[in-house]
This record gives structure tokens, sequence and C-alpha cells, in this order.
């Protein structure tokens, strides 16, 4: 698969813009951008939410849910599991999804350098 | 009961001021983790030949490696020390700060990591200049990244100082000073031998005797409270000096007074971390733009788990030390974790975690040494000043001066600062680092029609805006802990600028990029989009 050279590349360089356009480069750039910003969303409000909840609703947080744990602690440790769950589901999807892309791009461009 | 609990934190009280005046053993804990460190220093810096060994370790860490020198750069004597004391007092409310500096770090896995590790070379400026105009960019994104580092490596100069009187009974000014040139030589032993590599083996040292340490010790706690987190809050409960006791498991004693003082400093610690320059520094040390991204996974499990750890740390010392018993003691809400290692496993503990303490501090000041003379050599030197004509070794020969004389700086102002509140230089470089780094790096990143009128007016505006700030808060005017004790009344209410300045930043670099008259050059546009996300064309690790 060739990407056509757009007309004010360099002649002996990369054509980067040509390579940006291709099918499989646009691909990747949405599979990308689809995963990491709604997860960026998400944490992010999840977070404040929790921030906002403990400085503007103090009683809620401090309601006992089981024992000595309070509604606080439980949503502070949800936090915790959140974030590895984000991570570990982040790295999943990038290395099954998102690397056989980018490594077949680089190779490509790599081969082609090397010619 | 009470009377039982009473007599148990006298007994304690006493013993700290036998063990106060055991500075021997502390010392040469202390000794031997510095022993142990430099040779390790001295081994790695022997191929310390070009720029990429002395700025980037060769690229030739791992990404666990990394990851766990990441979260001994990231986790300083202020997140220990103070994050473990501020739950021992306030319970939920220290909590609750800790959990922004993790949460923080899903942006740098999410956003930052990997594009940066594939654009860049040495600093944070070599990502933002990439595809604008290089001097300007690489201008403004030096003085920022500076600016941080000055003030995360004044607050830990300080800090150093205010650790000594509490571990090793030192409470003349001469003795305490003495510590901290002690501290600061070290630092430039350290970094001018080692380099990043150095730098990198002290941190991956330290991480695993802080991490290891704060375990035992949690452990310790949980097996007293026979491994019942409910038992050890009941316990602690029943410890507590406030009213109502249980107030420690909710929010309020803290942050209670002003929540939207919390909200400025929540959106800092989350937005900043991923814009700290020492932390972007450490992307550029591993070979690929994958071990970067398993470097951060594995600095997310272990600050996340260490976090947790001081969880356990605080209530286990405001139970089995006494939220009385901490504030009295010398150096304050500071001195709960070591306290508590001296509750829990006599001097000996106590030695070890004062140590630990100790080689917080250095692995932190290191790291950001190394960024600073990196930025000034890197940026500044070779590409504004000498427009990138500069010799092979001149780069390097010039990152080693300026260590040595930022080295003398962050002693002298160590020394200066003796005695001053400046608590506020840690979350002020983390409002820089948000306001001025952050918007910059993100729309450099992902906005193609990006300029460079918007990237200089985002920098400057954010760090101009967060200084500001500060200079007109309560940390500087009107309160009993303000740098001029209750003079004047502060115009700007909260002492976190961040709720203004962060947005103002991102303001400012849309504004700018809209007004812009000149469009970026597209072809440079595509070549960072392309590199960023696949890799080609990467900086190599370099093979001996």
């Amino acid at each position: 698969m060739s990407h056509v050279r757009t007309d004010d590349a360099p002649p002996g360089e990369v054509d980067y813009v040509a390579v940006e356009q291709s099918p499989r480069f646009v691909e990747l750039k949405k599979k990308h951008r689809s995963v990491v910003f709604p997860l960026a969303a998400l944490f992010l409000v999840w977070y404040f939410v929790y921030v906002l909840l403990s400085s503007f609703a103090p009683e809620f947080m401090a309601q006992r849910v089981w024992g000595h744990i309070t509604m606080g602690l439980l949503l502070g440790l949800g936090q915790f599991v959140t974030t590895f769950a984000i991570t570990m589901g982040y790295v999943r999807f990038a290395n099954n999804r998102l690397d056989p892309i980018s490594g077949e791009i680089r190779d490509r461009l790599e081969q082609e350098e090397a010619r | 009961m009470n009377d039982f609990f009473a007599s148990v934190h006298s007994g304690i009280a006493s013993a700290i001021a036998t063990a106060e005046n055991d500075p021997i053993l502390n010392m040469s804990i202390f000794g031997a983790f510095v022993a142990v460190t430099l040779f390790i220093v001295i081994r790695a810096s022997r191929n310390n030949k070009t720029a990429a060994d002395y700025y980037a370790a060769g690229r030739s860490f791992t990404g666990p490696q990394n990851g766990f020198a990441i979260s001994g750069d990231y986790l300083s004597a202020a997140s220990f020390l103070g994050i473990c004391g501020a739950i021992a007092i306030n319970g939920y409310d220290g909590f609750l700060y800790s959990i922004g500096f993790l949460v923080a770090w899903l942006v740098a896995l999410l956003l930052v990591a990997e594009l940066m590790r594939n654009t860049g070379k040495f600093t944070m400026a070599d990502v933002l200049s990439f595809r604008l105009k290089q001097r300007p960019v690489r201008l403004a994104a030096a003085i920022t990244t500076l600016a941080v580092c000055f003030f995360y490596l004044l607050a830990q100069m300080a800090g150093a100082g205010g650790l000594v009187s509490l571990l090793l009974g030192i409470h003349e000014q001469i003795g305490q000073s003495v510590v901290v040139a002690v501290v600061g030589v070290l630092m430039i032993v350290y970094v001018l031998v080692g380099g990043m590599k150095g730098t990198t083996w002290v941190q991956i040292v330290k991480a695993f005797l802080l991490i290891g340490g704060a375990l035992v010790m949690t452990i310790w706690v949980l097996a007293l409270n026979g491994f019942s987190l409910d038992t050890l809050l009941a316990n602690a409960v029943s410890a507590s000096i406030t009213e109502p006791q249980d107030a420690i498991l909710g929010p309020g004693l803290q942050y209670g007074a002003n929540p939207w003082d919390f909200l400025s400093l929540a959106l800092a610690l989350v937005l900043g971390t991923a814009g700290l320059p020492h932390v972007l520094m450490r992307f550029y040390t591993v070979p690929t733009a994958k071990e970067a991204r398993r470097s951060v996974v594995w600095a997310i499990w272990l600050i996340g788990l260490f976090y947790l750890l001081t969880l356990v740390l605080g209530y286990g010392a405001a139970y089995l030390v006494g939220p009385e018993v901490i504030k009295d003691a010398p150096g304050g809400v500071n001195s709960a974790a070591p306290l508590l290692a001296l509750a829990l496993g006599g001097p000996l503990l106590l030695g070890f975690i004062s140590a630990v303490a100790f080689a917080t501090i250095l692995a932190v000041v290191a790291g950001l040494t190394i960024t600073a003379a990196a930025s000034f050599a890197h940026d500044i030197y070779a590409n504004v000043v000498k427009k990138g004509k500069v010799p092979p070794d001149g780069e390097v020969k010039v990152a080693r001066r300026t260590v040595v004389v930022i080295g003398v700086l962050a002693i002298v102002g160590g020394i200066g600062v003796q005695g001053q509140n400046i608590a506020f230089l840690v979350a002020l470089a983390f409002a820089v680092a948000a306001s001025a780094n952050l918007p910059t790096i993100i729309y450099s990143l992902f906005w193609r029609k990006f300029t460079t009128r918007g990237a200089v007016w985002s920098m400057y505006g954010g760090l101009a805006a967060a200084i500001i700030l500060i200079v007109l808060s309560p940390v500087f005017w009107g309160t009993d802990t303000s740098v001029f004790r209750n003079v004047g009344t502060a115009i700007w209410p909260l002492n976190n600028p961040g709720i203004v300045s962060i947005p103002l930043g991102f303001f400012l670099g849309w504004l700018g990029t809209v007004l812009s008259s000149k469009k970026e050059d597209p072809r440079k546009a595509a070549e960072m989009e392309v590199r960023s996300l696949t890799g080609y064309g990467a900086e190599k690790a370099v093979s001996h």
C-alpha cells in the first residue's frame, strides 16, 4: 500500500502530508482519539464530582456506609479503583489495537527511507 | 481506656526525646545510603559520553525501571511526611489531597507520555517548538521549565533544613544550614558525575526503600489492628481530639473553611503533574513510546500503592502516636510518619525512615537539577543563543556548569528561606505547570491550527497569572501564616491560583491562535502528527 505524493512535498524526504492523509493513518488517529478523549473526560468528570462532593456536600460524604467506613472514604478508594481500571483498559487497547497499526506505518516509512 | 492511651502517648513522647538525641544511628543509616548510591552513580557514569547519555541516560532504561524512577522522582518528602501527617491530624482531608496526585497520572498516560516520547529529544521545549517558531517558543518553554524547577527545588531544600531539626535534633540555625549545604553538594556530585543515569539510579533505589519501608510499616500497623481497616479507623477515632471525634472520617477539617481553595488546588494537582518538566524528561530515558507507556503504568501502580499505604500510616499514627503528640513534636505535622516508625520499631526503624526521607529529598532535587540544567543548556544556550551551532560536547559542558550554578543557588536559597513558611512553593510549582505548560503541550499535540503566538501567550500568560495571584493572595498578606505576617490584606482570596490561571492559560492559547495572522507550516504539523502517533523517526537508544 503506497500513498499518493502531494505536490509541494520536498523531493527525497518523507511526504508526511500524504502519510497523514493515508487511510491507515486516518484510522489510527481516529482510533486513538476515540478512546483517549472520552477516557480523559470520564476520569476528569468523576474526579471533580468527587472533589465537589467533598467540598460542598460534607454531610453526605461523612455518612457511614459500613462500620467506620464513610461514603467519602469509599468513593475515595473508588478513585483508586477507577484509575487502575482505566490504566489497564487503555494499555490493553493500545497494545492490541493501536500498536499493530502504528508499527505497520512505521515499518513502511522505514523501508521507504532505506530505499 | 483514655488513661491507657494517655500513658502510652507520654511514653512515646519521652522516647522521642531520647531517640532524637541519638543522631549517630540516623546519620550512619543515611551515610550507608549515600555510600551505596554514590557507588552506583560512579559505576553508571562510565558511559556518559554524548548529550543523549548525559540528559537521557542513553535511553536505555526499561519501562519498569523508569516506572520506579518516576515514582522516586515524584514522591517527594512533602507527599510522604506531609500526607501522612495530614491524615494523622485531619483524617479524610489529608487522604483527599493524595488522590489528586494519583489521578493526575491518567493525563500523562492517556494524552502526553507516548506522544512526547515520540516527538522530543531531551526537553519539553523540543516537543513544543517542533512545528512552531523555534526561538520564541523554546525560550518561553525554557523559562516556565526553570520557574517550575526553581520553586520546587527551593521547597525541597528548605524542607531538608526542617527535616534535620526533626530527625537529628539539630535546632540551631547553623547546624541546619550545614545540612542544607551537604544535601546541595551531594546533589551536585550525583548529577555532575552520574548525569541522568546516576540520577535515575538514585531515584530507583530511593523509590524501593520508600515504598518498601512504607509497606513494612503498613503491615505492622494493620497487624496491630487485626488486619481490619474498620478496627484501625475505630481506634483512630477513639484517639482523636476533634469534636466530634469521628470528624476525621469525613471532609472539612483541613479544607472545610474554604472549599473553593481546595477546588483550585485540585485543578492544579490533577492538571499540573503531566506538565512537570522533570516528570516529562523521564520519558526520554526509555527506548520507545511503548516503554514510556509501560513506565507510566508501573508508576501509576507504585504511586497508587504508596498513597493507599499512607492512608493506613496516617490513621495508624493518629491511633498509635496521637494527634496531640504529633502537633507538639518538633516538625509538627511532618513528624507523624517518623514518630509512627519510632512507636513501631524503635530507634532503628526511626533511623531507617529518617534516612529514607533524606534520600527522598536527594532524589527529587537531583531530578529537578538535571532537568533545569538540560533546559538551560539545550534550549537557551544551544538553540536560542547559539542557534544550534555548538560543537558536539559544548552543550553537555554548559549543562555541567549549569548544574554547579543551580546547586549553589539552591544551597544559598535553601539557607535563606529557613524558618519562612514556604509550603506554598510546591502548590505554586504545580499551578505553573498546569497553567503555563499543560495547555501548550495539549494544543501542540492535538490541535493542528495551534500557532506560535498561541503558545507564547499561553506560556507567559499562565506563568504570570499564577505568580501574580500567589503574590496577591493570603499566602503573602494578612494572616498568621503569611509571608508578611498580619500585614495588609490579600486582594485575591484563595491560596491557590489554579482556578483562574489554568483556564486563562488555555484561553490565551486559543485566543493567540485565532488572532494569528500567519499560519504555521502544514507540512511540519503533518510530520509531528505522523511521528507522534507512529514513532517513526523517534530518537533511538544509544548502544555502547
